[in-house]
């Protein structure tokens, strides 16, 4: 796929990190406000297909891999489900605890400080417990997974030069 | 009777789906019609979830007014996701069969002799 | 911690671990492979023994008691939330359950070992075995859970994992064909099942199945559910009309994909088992007179529908597959003709399992189909995979050509042969002992319908016997001079299912006292079943 003109080049590398802020914003706030893994995902993929679109399956497969993509993927699911398994064998650290899969462990305790309190309202990011912590794994997958996706797409069915 | 007008829209979306997916040859057309009564069902989800003089499902902290039930707005989410990873592998499969045959016409495809 | 401890928690966390297992290996896979071949390909082995091995202690732990059922709540202790409200997800494991996790567990195996040789002349491997892993793990959720919405996400995994398997080799045009066939039918069947589960929470507020089961009323939205839900998931097992996806799906992908496909099939129709016999339990009995005011039961109205379709679907099955001169599209036709049997049983079962007289004969034919499943699975299993092996030395797949190959392959033509008997009902085989409970039980309900199973089954015979005529048997052909046995892992995959197989043959009262009415028990008794999770409310 070529690229399109230098002024639409401009404006997408001028754009494109308020795109990617506004997407890890919305991935990151999942537990308060409408959003989470997936459609804070899909905002931040869909920047990253603004920026092949303008400059060109050819310039970004250069420069991004596709195998190094599919690492992060892999990455994103083990987290995920890692955090799942962590409800369950975390009976092996503090002999009273019962757990099932999925628990979320985190929320009401004070050993482990992170996303432990209880609370209502749209100003306290300090809760929920494991849920944030999932989002972000959820949304890793999402970005790898739909970038490469439209790349492959993109470069499979590219024109060749001179037909 | 307004409080019906999307149900309607839900069957006549999925009635226009099963229509595309029967009688049209072309595969994009197709898959455009599994789209559709996708659409369709999410549409049915999602209604089902109003309450009359409610507002979204989402702590203010000042005072408590009636909701709208969170469940469905959760399956329909679910049901999205599964839907687009459906449609990628279509796409991709169409787009395979283009490289293999040269025509998208579902009469003409998988039919040679080995 | 001890043993005993280790072993006892592994019992109790083992819905979630049989599910969870796969999936992490799934994941996995494209890191470990990234060191070695041989290392990837053992840690599949690995983590598919391991699941096994769970869910063979979890049968054990069912079976020690008569009627014991296994919950799992994710996510917190107990079913219901503060509320009341039943949206928390349950995993209920039962008689019913277990066996079919039993039958997906050798399907799966036998697939692993199969397609370390199969597979290993194929690039992207990486990829494939990540499928699998996915692909055995979707099968594993839908067969184990008690959560209508649960079950629609673990069939849409399965049935996307399927399908890229089924378009594995994308060089050849008609496997990306089959693929896509395949894809659009089991789309819009898993939508017409989210349909229906949107249409009964709506009206009742509830996911779980077995509090739906106790608050259902068999109102005009509950019939149009149940019609969705009986459609949607025939489509996704190959019932006719909707049988097209079937002959293409299992004749153009890899062998052990269609092993394992196999058993996603059969989970589909457990579905509908579960559907009609826990969900709508309690209504089956209903007498609904809304027919030009003729009073009818609806499990009789259920029931004659459903052996109208099973005889249609024995018919095509078997009078096309006696046309067809493509080794694997002919074994996939049997495979229909195979499901048509399953359902036979199990309709002629629906109309008198409820009623006083012959409560009897419905408990022996639902024995008889289930044991069916079963049998089934192992029978059809083994042919594909006999088929995989012929096209693995001599690539070629037309009845026309090959003749004459049971010189050089003395090991696959006994398999050949142990995979046909059984099939066509001999004795000493596994389809003798399911298929003699099918005729007997058929026959008590109306004469035609078993004299037609015993025509097909003699039809079956008639073509397996030409199958293995023209292509093993007859003189050598100059072209197949240096065709040589298949390696060790194939042998040993064919092995393991035909053991089972001569093994079930041999013994049929063992497995059906302690396997299969466990699971009729299950299936008919629907109170249980939701008692154990609201608690008598």
């Amino acid at each position: 796929m070529i690229g399109m003109s230098k002024i639409v080049r401009t404006i997408t590398s001028a754009v494109f990190p308020f795109v990617m802020i506004y997407g890890l914003y919305v991935i990151a706030h999942g537990h308060l406000t409408p959003g989470g893994g997936f459609q804070g995902g899909a905002v931040v993929a869909s920047s990253l297909a603004m920026i092949l679109v303008a400059y060109g399956s050819v310039w970004v497969v250069g420069r991004i891999k596709e195998k190094h993509l599919s690492i992060l993927e892999s990455l994103g699911a083990i987290g995920f489900i890692g955090l799942g398994f962590l409800g369950i064998i975390l009976v092996l650290f503090y002999s009273s605890y019962e757990g099932s899969f999925f628990k979320n462990f985190l929320i009401g305790q004070n050993t482990i400080p992170i996303f432990n309190e209880i609370g209502k309202g749209l100003s306290n990011i300090n809760t929920a417990g494991v849920l944030p912590l999932m989002n972000f794994a959820v949304g890793l997958k999402v970005i790898a997974g739909l970038f490469v996706i439209v790349l492959v797409m993109a470069y499979a069915t590219r024109v060749k030069e001179g037909k | 009777m307004i409080y019906n007008v999307p149900y309607i829209a839900v069957v006549a979306l999925v009635l226009i789906g099963l229509y595309a997916i029967v009688f049209k040859r072309n595969l994009i057309k197709i898959v455009i019609g599994i789209l559709l009564i996708e659409n369709g069902v999410n549409l049915f989800l999602i209604t089902l979830a109003f309450r009359q003089d409610s507002t979204a499902p989402i702590y203010h902290g000042t005072g408590s007014r009636l909701m709208s039930l969170p469940v469905p707005h959760a399956l329909t989410l679910t049901s999205i996701v599964i839907g687009v990873a459906v449609l990628a592998l279509m796409l991709s499969l169409v787009i395979h069969i283009f490289r293999h045959y040269g025509t998208l016409d579902a009469r003409k495809i998988g039919r040679e002799e080995e | 911690m001890s043993l005993e401890q280790f072993i006892d928690s592994l019992i109790q966390h083992s819905p979630a671990l049989i599910v969870a297992i796969p999936l992490i290996g799934a994941f996995l896979t494209p890191l470990i492979g990234k060191i070695n071949d041989k290392v990837r390909n053992g840690f599949v082995i690995f983590i598919v023994l391991f699941t096994s091995f769970i869910v063979f202690l979890l049968a054990n732990d069912i079976y020690s008691d008569w009627g014991k059922i296994h919950t799992y709540v994710f996510g917190g202790t107990t079913a219901l939330t503060e509320g009341g409200f039943a949206i928390r997800i349950l995993f209920e494991v039962d008689g019913m359950n277990i066996f079919m996790a039993i039958i997906a567990s050798i399907l799966a195996i036998a697939g692993v070992i199969y397609s370390w040789a199969f597979m290993k002349e194929n690039t992207g491997l990486d990829k494939y075995y990540t499928l699998l892993l996915l692909m055995i793990a979707g099968m594993f959720g839908m067969i184990l859970t008690g959560d209508m919405f649960n079950f629609f996400v673990f069939l849409e995994i399965t049935s996307i994992a399927s399908c890229a398997l089924i378009a594995f080799w994308t060089n050849k045009g008609k496997s990306v064909d089959a693929g896509f066939k395949y894809i659009v039918i089991s789309a819009i069947g898993a939508l017409f099942v989210l349909f229906a589960v949107a249409i009964l929470y709506g009206q009742y507020n509830a996911l779980n199945m077995a509090v739906l089961a106790s608050k259902i009323q068999f109102s005009f939205l509950d019939k149009i559910a149940l019609v969705l839900l009986i459609t949607g998931l025939a489509m996704k097992a190959g019932i006719v009309p909707m049988h097209m996806w079937l002959p293409d799906a299992y004749g153009r992908a890899p062998a052990s994909v269609t092993l394992i496909l196999i058993g996603a099939t059969q989970a589909s129709l457990y579905a509908a088992l579960r559907m009609m016999f826990t969900v709508y339990g309690g209504k089956l009995t209903t007498t609904m007179n809304q027919i030009a005011g003729v009073n009818i039961d609806l499990n009789l109205l259920l029931g004659i529908i459903i052996v109208g379709l099973a005889l249609l679907t024995i018919f095509i099955g078997v009078l096309m597959a006696l046309k067809e001169n493509d080794f694997k599209r002919m074994i996939a036709y049997a495979a229909v003709a195979e499901i048509g049997y399953m359902i036979l049983a199990i309709g002629a079962a629906l109309t008198t399992v409820f009623s006083d007289t012959g409560a009897a004969t419905g408990y022996m034919s639902l024995k008889g189909g289930i044991f069916h499943i079963l049998n089934d699975a192992l029978d059809v299993g083994l042919l594909f995979l006999v088929a995989g092996a012929i096209y693995y030395a001599t690539k070629e797949t037309s009845l026309n050509r090959l003749g004459g190959l049971a010189r050089n392959m003395k090991y696959t033509t006994i398999f050949f042969l142990i995979g046909l008997l059984a099939v066509a009902g001999m004795p000493p085989m596994n389809g003798f002992a399911s298929k003699l409970i099918i005729y007997e039980s058929t026959y008590q309900v109306n004469p035609i319908l078993a004299i037609i199973a015993i025509l097909a089954s003699i039809l079956l015979l008639a073509v397996f016997v030409k199958v293995f005529h023209s292509a093993f048997l007859g003189p050598k052909l100059p072209k197949y001079d240096k065709v040589k046995e298949v390696p060790k892992s194939m042998l040993l995959a064919m092995g393991i299912i035909a053991c089972i197989i001569i093994f079930i043959g041999l013994f049929p009262d063992l497995v059906v006292n302690n396997i299969v009415e466990p699971a009729v028990n299950a299936l008919t008794n629907h109170s249980s079943y939701i008692t154990t999770v609201t608690g008598g409310i």
